[in-house]
């Protein structure tokens, strides 16, 4: 793919809740391998921007294209299988699924047997169903859960659902992620960790990575570019170096401290 | 190696039934259980019937349906027709009761399964008004007076129908479709994310449950002489939802229990309607105070058998899971 | 001609109806519970009534209010029992609880005196036909009618003007900023249940006079439509209650009027399931997307 089609083409969108404009006129385009960053003080807009991403919203606005394909009015299930897939703000798990079960769910769009054949018991039930439990114990080393497989995955500790939630996302073999403030809650190890991760991640899987983020630190350090919204409206992207100084940006954050 | 051993505990449960049938069906022959035990026994597999079609539809998936009685009321009156004005055999009716009620769920929960929760509980409680009033007025089927139907439903056929709702129910929750329907109980955003397509898996868990409604509705029909619409009021449903319920939201086996101690308790309080219905109400009440995840939680009695993990000893029992 | 009467028989249910659906909305309003149990303390209501004027031998309006006295006591009493501890629990562990007390009124009740029905004494409103341009309409139906808007209006004065109506709103648009501000929320909620439930012992007294015939599970079928009716009008919604029992009442109306009374109970059903399906949120409601 060259540089100049964008993986994710998002084209003027926003989106209106009655007479409210949560989300206008944003313009983001984001290129395989990236690793971006979306910032903004809270309330800026940014978890409805994802919302609109994974079609739980659709917009009212402008266009939002994955690799030239628009995916206006798809159901997010639709989308998630066109390739964008993502964490939730709150965690979101599968609670009382294990660990393994909450990864099997992910892979269940690219199951090869049918209903009838699970209820059967035929050969390609067992077949399909051994293959996703190999994958996915094989999945879950990569992220050191699966130790944890068989537990409930509301059992795990704060940190290990985060983890898992980011695991999950990525066993729905997207070629975007959007990651809606994974560090929230971690201390300072845990973020640290979890950088790593993301950049491992990154190389292992040849994704795209878009980030939501308070905690600025983990934002300029991983990020190669950043957008920052602000009362629904993009108001500057660049470099983190660039944004560090946009007086805008500043601005927006009027008092928080920004690098 | 996970899958052999399934497989093994699968032949124990199918060997450990044929055993439950011919030691029940030995006694039936040789006279030894009365009519009213047979009638009973019979009973009790038409309502774990019920109960695991209604856990598929409310434990498994997540949605609050109260209207089971309406699959149950057409799969009465759709064997009924097949046997009595069609003169069909029985085995027909038993099939042709399934399918209409699966086709029925289609059709209810199409554009009903969009709602949530509260919402949808009302709309299947509608639904199952809806269901009895239709049939009140048909005079094909007799009106509110009802249908005569012969008397067909034997302990052979109660079992072998039970049994198969059962592994049906069992083997199509233990797969990637059953965690599908799991996911979707668990937080349907999420599931929605993660690329299930949570619709078509709500309708797929409607029709499944309906059609064994369906089946129970045949067996229901030819274990009487009489069937009218005021069989399959929603108190009905209630005591179906009460199965589920009580059992365990989530616990196929422990609606199976809920489901032979509710049957036979009713029994033995069939002289005295007013004490039954006071007791069920209580006993909900009691339960959804004290112990809201019901006799089982989401766990199954096979998970007692199993040698549990240190690990996972203690944390599970006050586990307990939303489905609204 | 015909079609008129039968409109004023539709406007009359409707209004006993709307009685009912205003204790729906206000409590899910403020607690978002379905109380099924609802529709059973219309039915006490209907009781109590029959029995003062039975055996205490008063009229018409003592009944009603010793009636409504007695409900709103009764359903404070049930939300203490039943509902309160569970305010925190699963809604569908709310929603089984209100089924299990609305089955334990109904046959604690049958228990208590036995399923056979009752008859309301006809005298206990004067029956005369008024001739208002040449449309013969009983005193009664007007009578209902103008008792269902009086206690209307004066649900909509506490609501607006009073200082535990302005406590309800508070809570019900969000509790937890309710009691910071220093609110009493339990106190609210009990409130809610007491006005909620006397509207229905009212519409209880005033369902006997007019249709004659009560029994023990006389609230299951008009609790339900009650129900619809708050639906219809938009859950939560006052005024919305109050024009979605009416409109019930004049559909079910018509669609006696037209020869199909037998199907008149499933008529409800119907338009409670296109109601749901095209417009969720009712008539008067705004629709509200789930957070993520």
């Amino acid at each position: 793919m060259t540089q100049s089609t964008p993986l994710l083409k998002v084209d003027n969108a926003g989106i209106r809740f009655g007479g409210l404009r949560a989300v206008a006129d944003v313009n983001v385009e984001l290129f395989q391998g990236e690793l971006v960053g979306l910032i903004g003080p809270n309330g800026a807009g940014k978890t409805t921007f994802f919302n609109l991403l994974t079609g739980v919203y659709v917009p009212t606005e402008g266009s939002i294209l994955l690799n030239g394909e628009k995916l206006h009015n798809l159901a997010p299930y639709r989308i998630t299988r066109k390739g964008i897939s993502r964490t939730f703000q709150n965690i979101r798990l599968f609670g009382e699924l294990s660990v393994i079960d909450n990864v099997k769910v992910a892979y269940h769009s690219l199951a090869k047997h049918s209903i009838l054949s699970s209820i059967f018991r035929l050969p390609s039930h067992f077949s399909g169903e051994k293959e996703m439990d190999e994958k996915a114990v094989a999945f879950l080393k990569i992220f050191g859960l699966d130790r944890y497989k068989d537990e409930k995955a509301n059992n795990l500790p704060y940190g290990q659902q985060r983890r898992l939630e980011i695991a999950r996302a990525l066993a729905a073999n997207p070629k975007l992620l959007l990651l809606d403030e994974p560090a929230a809650g971690m201390n300072p190890q845990e973020t640290k960790e979890l950088m790593n991760l993301i950049a491992l991640i990154r190389e292992k899987f040849d994704l795209t990575v878009l980030l939501i983020e308070h905690d600025m630190g983990l934002v300029m350090g991983v990020c190669e570019r950043i957008y920052v919204l602000d009362h629904g409206q993009l108001i500057a992207d660049g470099t983190p170096e660039e944004i560090r100084n946009n007086p805008k940006v500043i601005e927006a954050y009027l008092g928080e401290e920004v690098s | 190696m996970k899958l052999f051993k399934q497989s093994k505990s699968f032949w124990f449960f199918i060997l450990l039934s044929l055993a439950a049938f011919g030691i029940i069906q030995a006694l039936i022959i040789t006279g030894m259980l009365n009519g009213f035990y047979v009638n009973t026994i019979i009973f009790v597999a038409i309502n774990i019937i019920l109960a695991v079609s209604l856990h598929l539809i409310i434990g498994i998936t997540g949605q609050f349906s109260i209207g089971h009685a309406g699959f149950l009321a057409v799969g009465a009156y759709a064997s009924a027709i097949i046997t009595m004005k069609l003169q069909l055999p029985f085995a027909a009716a038993i099939i042709v009761a399934g399918l209409t009620a699966a086709f029925t769920g289609l059709l209810i929960g199409i554009p009903s399964l969009r709602l949530k929760g509260d919402y949808l509980a009302i709309a299947t409680l509608g639904f199952g008004e809806i269901v009895r009033i239709v049939l009140l007025n048909v005079d094909y089927v007799g009106g509110a007076s009802g249908m005569q139907v012969s008397h067909l439903t034997t302990w052979g056929w109660a079992f072998t129908c039970m049994l198969i709702a059962i592994i049906v129910i069992v083997n199509f929750t233990n797969s990637t479709h059953g965690r599908a329907c799991i996911s979707i109980r668990e937080d349907e955003t999420a599931a929605d994310a993660m690329g299930i397509n949570t619709t078509l898996y709500k309708v797929v868990a409607f029709a499944i449950g309906a059609f064994f409604a369906g089946i129970a509705g045949a067996l229901y029909a030819h274990n009487f002489y009489i069937i009218q619409p005021s069989n399959f009021g929603f108190l009905k449903s209630f005591d179906i939802l009460i199965f589920v319920v009580l059992g365990g939201l989530g616990s196929l086996s422990g609606s199976v229990i809920a489901a032979i101690l509710l049957t036979i308790i009713s029994t033995f309080l069939q002289e005295y309607p007013e004490t039954r219905m006071i007791i069920y109400s209580l006993v909900l009440i009691v339960t959804m105070l004290y112990r809201p995840q019901g006799l089982m939680g989401t766990r199954e009695i096979t998970s007692l058998f199993k040698k549990r993990k240190a690990a996972e000893g203690g944390t599970q029992d006050d586990s307990k899971h939303t489905v609204a | 001609m015909e079609l008129v009467q039968q409109l004023v028989n539709g406007i009359s249910l409707g209004s006993i109806y709307a009685l009912i659906a205003l204790g729906y909305t206000m409590v899910y309003g403020i607690v978002k519970l379905i109380n099924f149990a609802h529709g059973d303390v219309f039915m006490v209501g209907a009781f109590v009534g029959f029995y003062a004027i039975k055996i205490l031998e008063l009229s018409f309006f003592p009944a009603l209010l010793i009636s409504m006295a007695a409900c709103a006591l009764f359903g404070m009493l049930i939300e203490r029992v039943a509902y309160k501890p569970l305010r925190n629990a699963t809604r569908i562990a709310a929603l089984i609880t209100a089924i299990g007390v609305s089955l334990l009124i109904e046959y604690g009740v049958i228990y208590a005196r036995g399923a056979q029905p009752e008859a309301y004494p006809g005298d206990v409103l004067p029956k005369e036909t008024i001739d208002i341009f040449g449309l013969s309409i009983s005193s009664q139906s007007l009578f209902i009618l103008g008792v269902s808007v009086a206690l209307m209006v004066i649900l909509q004065f506490i609501v607006h003007k009073t200082k535990i109506g302005k406590a309800m709103r508070a809570v019900s648009y969000d509790a937890e900023a309710a009691k910071l501000m220093g609110i009493n929320v339990d106190n609210t909620i009990s409130a809610t249940f007491a006005i909620g439930s006397a509207l229905a012992g009212a519409a209880g007294v005033i369902f006997g006079t007019y249709y004659i015939k009560i029994e023990p599970l006389m609230g299951i079928i008009p609790g339900l439509k009650a129900f619809v009716a708050a639906v219809l009008g938009g859950i939560g919604i006052i005024p919305g209650a109050m024009v979605g029992g009416l409109l019930l009442g004049v559909i079910e109306a018509l669609v006696s009027a037209f020869g199909y009374s037998l199907w008149r109970d499933g008529v409800a059903f119907i338009v409670l399931i296109l109601i749901l399906i095209f417009r969720p949120s009712g008539l008067f409601g705004k629709n509200i997307k789930e957070k993520v």
